[in-house]
């Protein structure tokens, strides 16, 4: 029964993942027979490329920005609910509920809520009595905090998580820690933090990995405004560039180094993620 | 209420305000007059409501034909992930056949792998067969059991049923197929549900794959040409924004109707795997 399963590994996992590594290193343009060029695609992209290192810093920041910028969203949302405040299976749902826009859809909503004229955003910076809000879409400085917020938009995922985890923590040791006299703040940090890390480490993992690929939204995002990759390119995540690269002027074997490389960095972060988190999550120092 | 209380549920609402303020004015803007648009881009709520915005969406591309692709696809995929998910996870939890532990490893580590990694080798793959601008691409992977996530949900859910239900069937001869049939499938309704849900959304919202394999109007999913249409709709007097939120309302809503129906099945789905 797990025939198709061997199968479909097979030929849609790891036969292509190993393909892929052998085309990375040959001129492959889908057209005619690639041939063998050595490093040659590795070399142009770390040193030759004008785009690579382009993508590389905006898919950095904004992986950097909406990971740290979520996991807080969520974080603070989670212990808010978390409290025997009315309505709450109201707020988790409806907390939860922007998360499940398909991203393409709040690619373009998005793009719209941050034209610089008729947006929604604008309009309101305007009606507070800002005279110049920045022009979001437009600009080069601004798209790419734009795309940002966007993304922390969608922390509903990880707050269910938060919530679920703060949940099965014990309540006695709350209501001890009260007779003790311990502050809210100590409370937090020596009871609720440490049983809440392993979801910190499990949400921080899974939403680094998700913003270093990020594409729909991204794509969606430049195609309602300004153009895919955005003002002067800075928007251009890493997997835009490595789409255009294939499937805009199919350098295929350029592709594929691009890919390996996203998948080495994504391997190499995950790795060091797993072993800085026998320092601080609990029971991760087996 | 206690003055922390009554703090907390103030912050909760009004976090809750600005979350939701893109949604309600997403639907808010599909039923406004252009005109609008342009001169009260804030207003909440449209002062001549135009439904036609809906009618003008659908006839402005091959909105029908589009919408069925999606459709098509989108059940296909469902019904793939389903005939490949539910075998599979049954005989990770239950057989445990020589090898399959390494077959499984291998397939949650496969959750980790970015898809761009093997998208050159699979496209020439498909162009070779020569099947672009059909829906095998899209469909046929789901039907080899590629959705690592629907896989590991049906095997948690197997690995829960009692062995004492399986083995009185064992006993009366009944064969590992049929077990899976007529005894642990059955059971396992609530899974199904979750893993068709999470399958449905993921193919109908999918963009990376129809944008790379589809490129004939006539073959494209709607998030395609919602995308064609966005970008190709600039007029003199700018993007006609309420026939485009118009488009969006109408792909986003199997997720909000699906949602509405299974509020507690979402939930759930997303706190035990954390996954979407």
């Amino acid at each position: 029964m797990i025939a198709p399963v061997i199968l479909g590994l097979a030929i849609f996992t790891y036969g292509p993942m190993l393909v892929s590594l052998g085309l990375s290193f040959t001129n492959d343009d889908a057209v005619k027979a690639p041939s063998y060029v050595g490093l040659a695609n590795y070399r142009y992209l770390l040193s030759a490329d004008p785009s690579f290192w382009i993508s590389v810093k905006v898919t950095g920041i904004y992986a950097a920005a909406s990971v740290t910028l979520g996991l807080l969203a969520s974080l603070s949302v989670a212990l808010i609910l978390n409290q025997d405040i009315p309505f709450r299976g109201m707020f988790r749902t409806l907390y939860y509920f922007p998360t499940i826009l398909p991203a393409t859809a709040s690619g373009v909503l998005w793009a719209f809520i941050f034209q610089p004229q008729d947006g929604l955003l604008n309009g309101l910076l305007r009606k507070v009595g800002v005279g110049h809000p920045p022009a979001w879409t437009d600009s080069p400085q601004w798209a790419l905090p734009a795309l940002v917020i966007m993304s922390v938009w969608g922390f509903g995922g990880a707050m269910v998580v938060f919530l679920a985890g703060l949940q099965d923590a014990p309540k006695y040791l709350h209501e001890a820690a009260s007779l003790d006299g311990a502050t809210a703040w100590k409370k937090f940090w020596v009871i609720t933090w440490p049983a809440l890390t392993p979801l910190v480490f499990f949400n921080l993992t899974m939403s680094l990995i998700g913003s270093l690929k990020a594409f729909d939204q991204a794509f969606a995002f430049g195609t309602s405004g300004p153009g895919v990759g955005g003002p002067a390119r800075a928007t251009l995540f890493y997997v835009l560039n490595l789409y255009e690269k294939a499937f805009g002027h199919f350098h295929m074997g350029l592709a594929a180094a691009m890919a390996w490389i996203l998948f080495v960095a994504i391997a190499a972060l995950t790795a060091v993620n797993f072993a800085v988190s026998k320092r601080w999550v609990k029971g991760a120092s087996a | 209420m206690k003055p922390g209380k009554i703090l907390a549920l103030a912050v909760a609402t009004l976090g809750l305000a600005i979350c939701l303020a893109p949604v309600i004015w997403l639907f808010s803007t599909s039923l406004k007059p252009f005109g609008e648009i342009l001169r009260a881009p804030t207003a909440l709520i449209p002062k001549h409501a135009r439904p036609q915005n809906f009618t003008d969406f659908f006839s402005s591309f091959t909105f029908w034909r589009s919408f069925a692709n999606s459709c098509i696809v989108a059940v296909l995929s469902v019904l793939g992930t389903l005939a490949s998910s539910i075998p599979a996870g049954y005989a990770f939890a239950r057989l445990k056949a020589r090898g399959s532990g390494l077959v499984f490893a291998l397939l949650i580590a496969s959750l980790m792998l970015p898809g761009q990694v093997t998208i050159v080798p699979v496209f020439r793959l498909f162009a070779s067969l020569g099947m672009i601008d059909t829906f095998y691409p899209l469909v046929l992977p789901a039907w080899l059991g590629t959705n690592a996530f629907a896989i590991f949900l049906m095997r948690q859910f197997f690995l829960s049923i009692p062995e004492e239900m399986l083995e009185a069937a064992r006993l009366d001869g009944a064969s590992e197929g049929r077990i899976l049939l007529r005894v642990a499938a059955p059971l396992a309704k609530p899974a199904i549900a979750t893993v068709a849900i999470f399958a449905f959304l993921g193919s109908w919202n999918d963009l990376w794959g129809p944008l790379i394999y589809l490129n004939k109007e006539s073959s494209m999913t709607l998030m395609v040409s919602l995308m064609n249409f966005v970008g190709g709709s600039g007029t003199a007097q700018g993007t006609p924004w309420n026939l485009v939120m118009a488009g969006v309302v109408v792909t986003v809503l199997p997720a909000f109707v699906l949602f509405a129906m299974f509020q507690k099945t979402f939930v759930a789905g997303i706190s035990t795997t954390g996954l979407k």
